[in-house]
């Protein structure tokens, strides 16, 4: 289909037209807009002149974020955060959906799913605050107890060690559940003759796990896993912004919250972008990469 | 499960499918359990580990003090007001759109899909979308929280997904035969029969509004504008617990800091118990509605 013909059928589309024309003035003003304003990074703000009249600068501002101090801190920081959740965060919901997906008695996986989705309707603001209620040194449970049973008193919020496994725990308790139900669906089409003609030729519990649910699960682990892959720095800047304080500042800083910083508190807007702007690259690649990657391995890819 | 043999391999499984589903059960209702006895408990006794299953000292006290604080029922009103308001523009802009990109019919679909598709993956990060939203004049204003980014793209592809799959192209033309529009048809037939997909959409976006604080955070500066995440993370993460300085002076010190905890839990509960209301109604339909979705990614 040409691309003449998309527009001429113009009038005899005009409902529909009508109908889809929000939407694209939405995405449009939103989102095209800012993309058009990546030109800031590359230039210097001028507030009389706004997002792109300002005098042009090139790579100015991409390498004052890569000579400054704080660089290699930020890049470690982001990394280590957004792979330690990956890696630990990532199997925890495939292994939930094959647990709830074994269930048989329907009242019990009825009460299992109400149970495990709902922390995923916490806030993160309320999240972050019941870590804080409950991991307090002072006034909190978690800390009473650690003293109790010998443990010293760490504090675990304002400790650099233990910052990314508060992090990281309390995600996989907020979104494990949630996250499940994508390969719960992808399991409820496994062909029920699977599990019968497995049954017959006297297949264990267990052997169908391994035989029938985790294969059926794998191209949809692989195209969550690009995804993720994609986000791997975009990670949870507000659970992040919400949980730093100035003890565990040096762990908790990541290239999010600092361009917030840098951006909306001090107004230097072309050196945010710039490192915003960076940050959007680094994802790119790591998503065309495992693209590739998964392109040729499992035949599995986005595009 | 009658005419299937139990062997000992069988019992095993169902030992330790049972052990870790009761695991699960407990370590998520386990804490949310806790924040409700704490919120009315003595704190003293909650920080001694004293309180773990039963409420001690029961009080309400920390609850007297949510209601009389002014800020949370401010946040409370702005959050139910942005939340419906915002909804409601999302699903109006959001439905009629995927109805179109779902009409094969159509020849501008592929091309528009793709160009919001697009949005998925690229923005234009963080300062230049907060510096459009101030050249437009949205910043500090009520419209911040239900005008931009109306439309989630990943929600689109889902509500495409279930139109293309039940709405056959043979009713339509059943109903075009009849005289009727595309727009009448969406409202007359496709509105009706998407009850399930309405629920799944206006809930993820209802969540999203109800829970959002970095509209607050980043384009709102005027206190009475706030939603109540914002009144939220002042009181539980900022410590400012009594509205009027209570608890700053020498006197109150002691007292207040007593408190200062219950009410904390407290308002972990008043600001979720909504949301956590709502959702069991709609469970149902969260399994149906990301297996439609998924069909075609």
């Amino acid at each position: 289909m040409g691309s003449r013909s998309v527009f001429h059928t113009f009038k005899r589309d005009i409902h529909l037209w009508l109908m889809v024309f929000p939407a694209i003035i939405v995405i449009i003003l939103f989102n095209y807009i800012p993309m058009y304003g990546i030109q800031l990074a590359f230039r210097d703000f001028d507030f009389s002149k706004g997002l792109t009249g300002g005098e042009w600068r090139g790579l100015f501002y991409f390498k004052q974020f890569m000579d400054s101090f704080l660089f290699t801190d930020l890049m470690k920081n982001t990394f280590l955060i957004s792979f330690t959740s990956i890696i630990v965060g990532f199997p925890a919901p495939i292994l939930l959906a094959l647990v709830l997906n074994q269930i048989r008695r329907k009242k019990m996986k009825n009460l299992m799913q109400t149970t495990v989705y709902l922390p995923h309707f916490i806030s993160i603001i309320v999240l972050v605050g019941m870590l804080n209620v409950l991991l307090s040194p002072e006034t909190g449970i978690v800390g009473y107890l650690m003293k109790s049973i010998g443990l010293g008193d760490i504090n675990l919020l304002a400790s650099t060690s233990t910052f990314i496994p508060v992090y990281v725990i309390s995600d996989i308790w907020q979104h494990c559940g949630w996250n499940s139900i994508i390969y719960l669906a992808a399991l409820s089409t496994v062909d029920p003759q699977l599990y019968d003609s497995s049954k017959i030729d006297g297949a264990s519990r267990w052997q169908t796990i391994r035989y029938i649910d985790f294969p059926a699960l794998i191209p949809t682990i692989v195209i969550l896993f690009i995804l993720s892959m994609g986000n791997i720095l975009s990670t949870g800047f507000e659970k992040i912004f919400l949980m730093q304080n100035s003890l565990n500042l040096p762990v908790s800083e990541v290239i999010a919250t600092y361009v917030y910083k840098i951006g909306i508190v001090s107004n230097q807007f072309s050196y945010a972008s710039a490192i915003g702007l960076f940050n959007t690259l680094i994802n790119f690649v790591f998503l065309f990469a495992m693209n590739a990657i998964s392109k040729k391995a499992s035949n599995t890819s986005l595009f | 499960m009658g005419g299937s043999r139990i062997n000992g391999s069988e019992i095993l499984f169902r030992i330790v499918l049972f052990m870790m589903c009761t695991l699960i059960f407990l370590s998520i209702i386990y804490p949310l359990y806790f924040i409700v006895i704490a919120s009315i408990s003595d704190s003293t006794l909650v920080s001694t580990g004293k309180v773990l299953f039963m409420p001690k000292n029961i009080s309400f006290f920390g609850y007297d003090q949510i209601l009389q604080d002014d800020r949370i029922w401010v946040g409370y009103r702005n959050t139910i007001f942005y939340t419906f308001a915002g909804t409601l523009v999302n699903l109006l802009v959001t439905l009629p759109a995927a109805y179109v990109l779902s009409r094969r019919e159509f020849p501008a679909r592929r091309f528009i899909m793709l160009a919001f598709v697009i949005t998925m993956f690229f923005n234009g990060g963080l300062i230049p979308t907060y510096l459009l939203m101030k050249d437009l004049h949205l910043t500090n204003t009520l419209w911040m929280f239900i005008l931009p980014f109306c439309v989630n793209v990943f929600y689109l592809i889902i509500a495409r997904s279930f139109f293309e799959s039940s709405l056959p192209s043979e009713l339509y033309e059943a109903a075009a035969i009849d005289g009727c529009s595309h727009f009448a048809f969406f409202i007359k037939v496709a509105l009706p029969l998407s009850k399930a997909l309405i629920s799944v959409i206006g809930l993820y976006y209802l969540v999203g509004h109800w829970n959002d604080f970095f509209t607050g955070l980043i384009y709102i500066r005027d206190n009475k504008l706030q939603p109540l995440q914002i009144v939220l993370r002042d009181i539980l993460l900022s410590n400012q617990v009594f509205q009027n300085g209570a608890g700053a002076g020498g006197n109150a010190g002691g007292y207040a800091q007593k408190y200062a905890d219950q009410i904390k839990y407290g308002v972990i509960i008043v600001s979720t118990l909504p949301i956590l209301m709502i959702y069991p109604f709609l469970q149902k339909y969260f399994e149906k509605g990301v297996l439609i979705g998924s069909v075609k990614g």
